[in-house]
C-alpha cells in the first residue's frame, strides 16, 4: 500500500537519510527503530509533510502522493503524533481534538460547546482514553495526558496511516495498555500503523514486522516471531551489545541520604528511605505516582509540607535548588529540553552552569578552570562532537543527556537523583549511561534512580523501591526483585 | 524545539582546498554563520558609506563628532536593554529614566550641588528605579512589558513633580567637559560609551553572573535547577538597565545644556531596535554586545544622513521603521 523509493534527506550537508526504500501495508502494525541520528523520524516527517525530501517517490496504492506539505498529507489520511507536541495548551481538551472543525451553533460564526465536549468525549470513550476532562485546558494535563489527546486528535479523523514517534516515553504501563489496545483496532480498521520507538519489548509486543534504520540506511525488515532482541541490536548498532548492565560493587555502610516521614499534601506522604554511599536504589512506579514530585522536594524545587531530611547525617531543609546544590545534591531532571539544558547555550556554559560559583572569584569565571574540567567530562562521557562551543541544541538525544549528566558530575555532588536517565536516547548511549551509573556508585556517590523502565531498575539496582498514589508500598532487595512483584506493587495487586 | 532540526552537522566534505574548503568544511560552518549573522550589518554599514560619500559633509570631523554625541544617548540604552532582553524580559520604562536623570542632574547642579555628586546621585536613582522594574518582574513573576510600562508612566509623572518647566544646569563644567569635551579629535561622551561596550561585552562572556543572565533567557527553569538564583538576576539586569539609562540621561543633559521634563519620550523603541538589529531575539536567546554597537551606529548614522539630506523627521520615523522590519525578516530566512 505505501511504498517509499530512493528517499534522500540532507541537513546543511549532512545525509539523514541515504536511499531508503521502505513499504508497508494496510493492516498492519510496522515498527521503525534505530539509534538516535539512524533516520526514523526524519524518514516519518517526510511520509507526513514535515519536511520535504530530496530525492525519492513515495506511492500510495500504486499512485504518485503529494506529502509536500503536512495539509496535502493530511487529505491522504496520514497522520502523525511526534515527540514535540503539537498542542494549544491554552485551549481545552476538546477544542485541540477538534482543532478546525469545531461544531458551529446556529448563530453563525459561534460555536455550539455542548456539542463539542460530547463530540470530544465520544471520540476519547471511543480509543479506551477515559478519564481526561474535555474541558480542561491542556497546560494544566500531566505529560502522559497530553500525549494521550496528542494520539486522540490524530486518531480522531481515522486516518489511513498513523505515524507514532514514540509515543511511549511519557506513558506508564497501564495508559501504554490502553494504547495498545487501541493501535490493536486500528490494525482491525485496516489502519497502517508506523510505530517508531526504543523500547524493544515493546516494539516486540505490538509490531507485526519490524524495520530497523542505521545511518540513514534501511538494514532490514524482520518478522518478530523469527527474531530475537539481540538479532534486533546487532541489526542496530552493528555489533552485539553483550552483557547490557555491569557489574555491581556491594554499597558501603555510611548513609548518604536519610529521608523521613515526607509529605507534601496532595502529592506524596510519609516517604521513608535512605540511601547509602554507592548505593544505587531504584524508585519504580506508575507515572503519576509522585515519584518525580519526591525527588524534586528532596532537591528543594518544591517545597515539603513534612519530614526531614539528612545529607551525610546532617539535617537539612532546602528551600531552593541552589541550597540542595550546595549540600551536595543534585537531580538530573526527566525532561533534558524543558529544563536540564538551555538549547541556545554552549556545551561549556551547559557543563559548568551548576558549577559557576566554584569555578569563579570576584565573580569572575576562570576560564581555563572551566575548559580543562568541561573537557575533561567531554571526554569522560564522549560527548560528541567534543567541541566546547557547540549549542546544546546542534547535539543529538543521547549526547544532550551526557551533557546534563556532565553538569551534574562537575558539582562533585555526593547524592545524584536521576529521573528517568535513560529517556528518549538510542540503545548504545543507554549502555554507556548504564557503566556510568555503576562507575558514579563505585566512587562512592549515592544514586536514586527513578525510572519507568524496569529492566532498567533491576539491571542497576541494589535495592529498589515502589512507589503508588504518593505512598511507598513496596521495597526490595537487589536478589528478590522481579518485574511482576515491581509491576504488581506499582499497579496495586495483591500478591 | 519546534523545527525538524538536522543531527549534528558532522559535515562531511570532499576536500577540494582552498576557499572552497574554508567555506564549507568545519570552521567554515562556523565562519559561515558568523558572517550570516553580521552580514546585515555589514552590508548596511557599508551602504550608508556609499550613500555618505555622496554628501560632501559627511566625512568632515565636525559632523563624524555631532554623530558621534548624537548615538551616545542610544548607545549607552541599548546596553542596558539588550542585558534585560537577554533575560527574555523588556525595559520601557527606560526613555522616563533618562528624563529623571537629567532634570535631577540639571536640578541639583543649579541647586550648588558638586558635580560628581549629582551625577552619582542620579545614577544611584537609575539603578533604584530598575531595581523596582526588577523587584515586581523577579519576585512577583509579572510580564516585564507590563510592568516597565507602568513605571513607565509613573517615573514620567515623577519628573514632571520634580519639575514641569525646563532647567539649564549651571555648572559650566557640566556642558564644556562631558557635553562637549574632546580628548585630541574624539568627544569625551562618545568615549564613555564606546568604553561601556567592552564592559558589558566581559560581564555578560566572562563573569559568573552575566553567563546565567544569557542562560536564563534561553532557559529560566533549567537554571533554576542548576542551583542559580532566577529572582537575584532579574533584578540584576533591570538595576544595570535602570544605571545605564541614567547614565544616558545625565549626559543627554549635559550635550543640550538643558533638561525638558518630556525628553526621552520613544528612546525606549530607538534602543530595542539597535538590538534587535544587532541579532537579539527579543524573548530571550541571544544578542551580541557588538552587534548592538553595529545597530547603534547604523541607527545613528540613518538620522545624521537624513538631517544632512535635509529630510523632515516624519520621513525619518518612516524609515527607520522599514529598516527594523527588514533587518528582522533578514535573520527570519536562516
Amino acid at each position: 500500500m505505501l511504498s517509499m523509493r530512493g528517499i534522500h534527506k540532507s541537513f546543511d550537508g549532512t545525509q539523514a537519510l541515504r536511499g531508503v526504500d521502505f513499504s508497508a501495508e494496510r493492516g498492519e502494525v510496522h515498527a521503525i527503530v534505530g539509534e538516535n541520528g539512524a533516520g526514523k523520524s526524519t524518514l516519518m516527517k517526510i511520509l507526513s509533510g514535515a519536511i520535504a525530501r530530496n530525492a525519492g517517490e513515495i506511492l500510495l496504492d500504486g499512485v504518485a502522493a503529494d506529502v509536500s506539505t503536512p495539509l496535502t498529507a493530511h487529505r491522504l489520511g496520514i497522520r502523525a503524533v511526534y515527540q514535540e507536541f503539537s498542542l494549544v495548551p491554552h485551549l481545552t481538551v476538546a477544542e485541540n481534538i477538534l482543532l478546525g472543525q469545531m461544531p458551529s451553533a446556529r448563530v453563525p460564526g459561534c460555536v455550539d460547546w455542548t456539542k463539542a465536549y460530547r463530540r470530544a468525549e465520544e471520540i476519547l470513550r471511543s480509543i479506551g482514553f477515559v478519564g481526561i476532562d474535555v474541558r480542561r485546558a491542556v497546560r494544566h494535563l500531566s505529560v502522559s495526558h497530553q500525549q494521550m489527546v496528542e494520539i486522540a486528535k490524530a486518531v480522531a479523523v481515522r486516518p489511513r496511516i498513523l505515524i507514532l514517534d514514540e509515543p511511549s516515553a511519557v506513558l506508564s504501563q497501564e495508559e501504554l495498555n490502553r494504547l495498545f489496545a487501541l493501535v490493536r483496532q486500528l490494525r482491525q480498521e485496516r489502519t497502517l500503523i508506523l510505530y517508531i520507538s526504543h523500547r524493544l519489548d515493546e516494539v516486540f509486543e505490538i509490531a507485526d514486522r519490524i524495520t530497523v534504520l542505521k545511518d540513514g540506511q534501511l538494514v532490514g525488515t524482520v518478522q518478530p516471531q523469527i527474531a530475537d532482541q539481540n538479532q534486533l541490536i546487532r541489526m542496530m548498532v552493528g555489533r552485539s551489545l553483550g552483557e547490557i548492565f555491569p557489574s555491581r560493587q556491594p554499597p558501603l555502610d555510611d548513609v548518604a541520604l536519610e529521608v523521613t516521614a515526607l509529605g507534601r499534601a496532595g502529592s506524596f506522604s510519609d516517604i521513608s528511605f535512605s540511601l547509602r554511599r554507592g548505593e544505587v536504589l531504584g524508585m519504580s512506579g506508575l507515572v503519576g505516582s509522585g515519584r518525580t514530585q519526591v525527588a524534586r522536594c528532596i532537591f528543594g524545587a518544591e517545597p515539603f509540607d513534612s519530614g526531614e531530611l539528612f545529607v551525610n547525617g546532617k539535617p537539612i531543609h532546602p528551600r531552593s535548588p541552589r541550597e540542595a546544590v550546595k549540600e551536595g545534591i543534585a537531580l538530573l531532571t526527566e525532561d533534558r529540553k524543558r529544563d536540564g539544558l538551555v538549547l541556545i547555550c554552549t556545551i561549556r556554559d551547559n557543563a559548568s552552569m551548576a558549577s559557576f560559583e566554584r569555578l569563579s572569584r570576584w565573580g569572575v569565571i576562570n576560564r581555563r578552570a572551566q575548559e580543562t574540567e568541561v573537557q575533561q567530562k567531554v571526554k569522560e562521557l564522549d560527548i560528541r562532537p567534543p567541541l566546547l562551543d557547540r549549542l546544546a541544541r546542534q547535539l543529538s538525544g543521547g549526547n544532550q543527556q551526557k551533557l546534563v549528566l556532565a553538569k551534574w558530575l562537575m558539582t562533585q555532588a555526593r547524592v545524584l537523583i536521576l529521573d528517568e536517565p535513560t529517556r528518549g536516547v538510542d540503545v548504545a548511549t543507554k549502555v554507556e549511561i548504564y557503566q556510568l551509573i555503576s562507575d558514579l556508585a563505585a566512587d562512592g556517590i549515592g544514586i536514586l534512580l527513578i525510572s519507568s523502565e524496569l529492566p532498567e531498575i533491576l539491571g542497576l539496582s541494589d535495592r529498589a523501591l515502589v512507589m503508588r498514589e504518593g505512598r511507598v508500598v513496596g521495597e526490595y532487595a537487589r536478589a528478590e526483585a522481579s518485574e511482576e512483584k515491581l509491576l504488581a506493587a506499582a499497579a496495586g495487586v495483591r500478591q | 524545539m519546534t523545527s525538524g532540526s538536522a543531527p549534528t552537522p558532522s559535515t562531511p566534505v570532499k576536500a577540494r582546498g582552498g576557499l572552497h574548503a574554508l567555506l564549507l568544511g568545519k570552521a567554515g560552518a562556523r565562519l559561515r554563520r558568523r558572517w550570516v549573522d553580521y552580514a546585515f550589518i555589514v552590508a548596511f554599514v557599508l551602504l550608508l558609506v556609499i550613500t555618505a560619500t555622496v554628501s560632501d559633509v559627511f566625512f568632515t570631523q565636525r559632523n563624524l563628532s555631532n554623530l558621534g554625541r548624537q548615538a551616545v544617548t542610544n548607545g549607552v540604552l541599548s546596553l542596558g536593554m539588550l542585558v534585560v532582553i537577554l533575560t527574555g524580559g523588556i525595559d520601557l520604562s527606560v526613555g522616563s529614566v533618562v528624563a529623571l536623570a537629567a532634570i535631577m542632574v540639571s536640578g541639583m547642579s543649579k541647586g550648588g550641588m558638586p558635580l560628581v555628586l549629582a551625577i552619582l546621585i542620579c545614577l544611584v536613582v537609575g539603578v533604584a528605579a530598575g531595581a523596582v522594574n526588577g523587584f515586581f518582574i523577579a519576585r512577583f513573576k509579572l510580564q516585564p512589558f507590563i510592568v516597565t510600562l507602568a513605571t513607565m508612566g509613573a517615573i514620567r509623572g515623577l519628573v514632571f513633580v520634580y519639575s514641569d518647566i525646563p532647567i539649564t544646569p549651571t555648572d559650566p563644567a557640566f556642558r564644556a567637559v562631558l557635553g562637549a569635551g574632546f580628548i585630541g579629535p574624539f568627544p569625551v561622551s562618545a568615549l564613555i560609551m564606546l568604553a561601556c561596550y567592552p564592559i558589558v561585552w566581559f560581564f555578560l562572556n566572562r563573569a559568573k553572573s552575566g553567563r546565567a543572565i544569557v542562560a536564563i533567557g534561553g532557559n529560566e527553569e533549567a537554571v533554576r535547577l542548576a542551583g542559580i538564583s532566577i529572582t537575584g538576576h532579574i533584578l540584576l539586569a533591570y538595576m544595570i538597565s535602570g544605571l545605564f539609562s541614567a547614565l544616558a540621561g545625565v549626559m543627554l543633559a549635559s550635550r543640550l545644556g538643558i533638561a525638558q521634563p518630556s525628553v526621552g519620550s520613544g528612546f525606549e523603541l530607538d534602543a530595542i531596535a539597535a538590538c534587535v538589529i544587532g541579532g537579539a531575539v527579543l524573548g530571550g536567546g541571544g544578542g551580541s554586545v557588538f552587534g548592538t554597537l553595529a545597530g547603534v551606529v547604523a541607527l545613528g548614522m540613518i538620522d545624521n544622513l537624513l538631517n544632512l539630506f535635509n529630510v523632515q523627521s516624519y520621513y525619518q520615523q518612516i524609515f527607520k521603521g522599514v529598516i527594523i522590519l527588514v533587518a528582522v525578516l533578514w535573520r527570519r530566512k536562516q
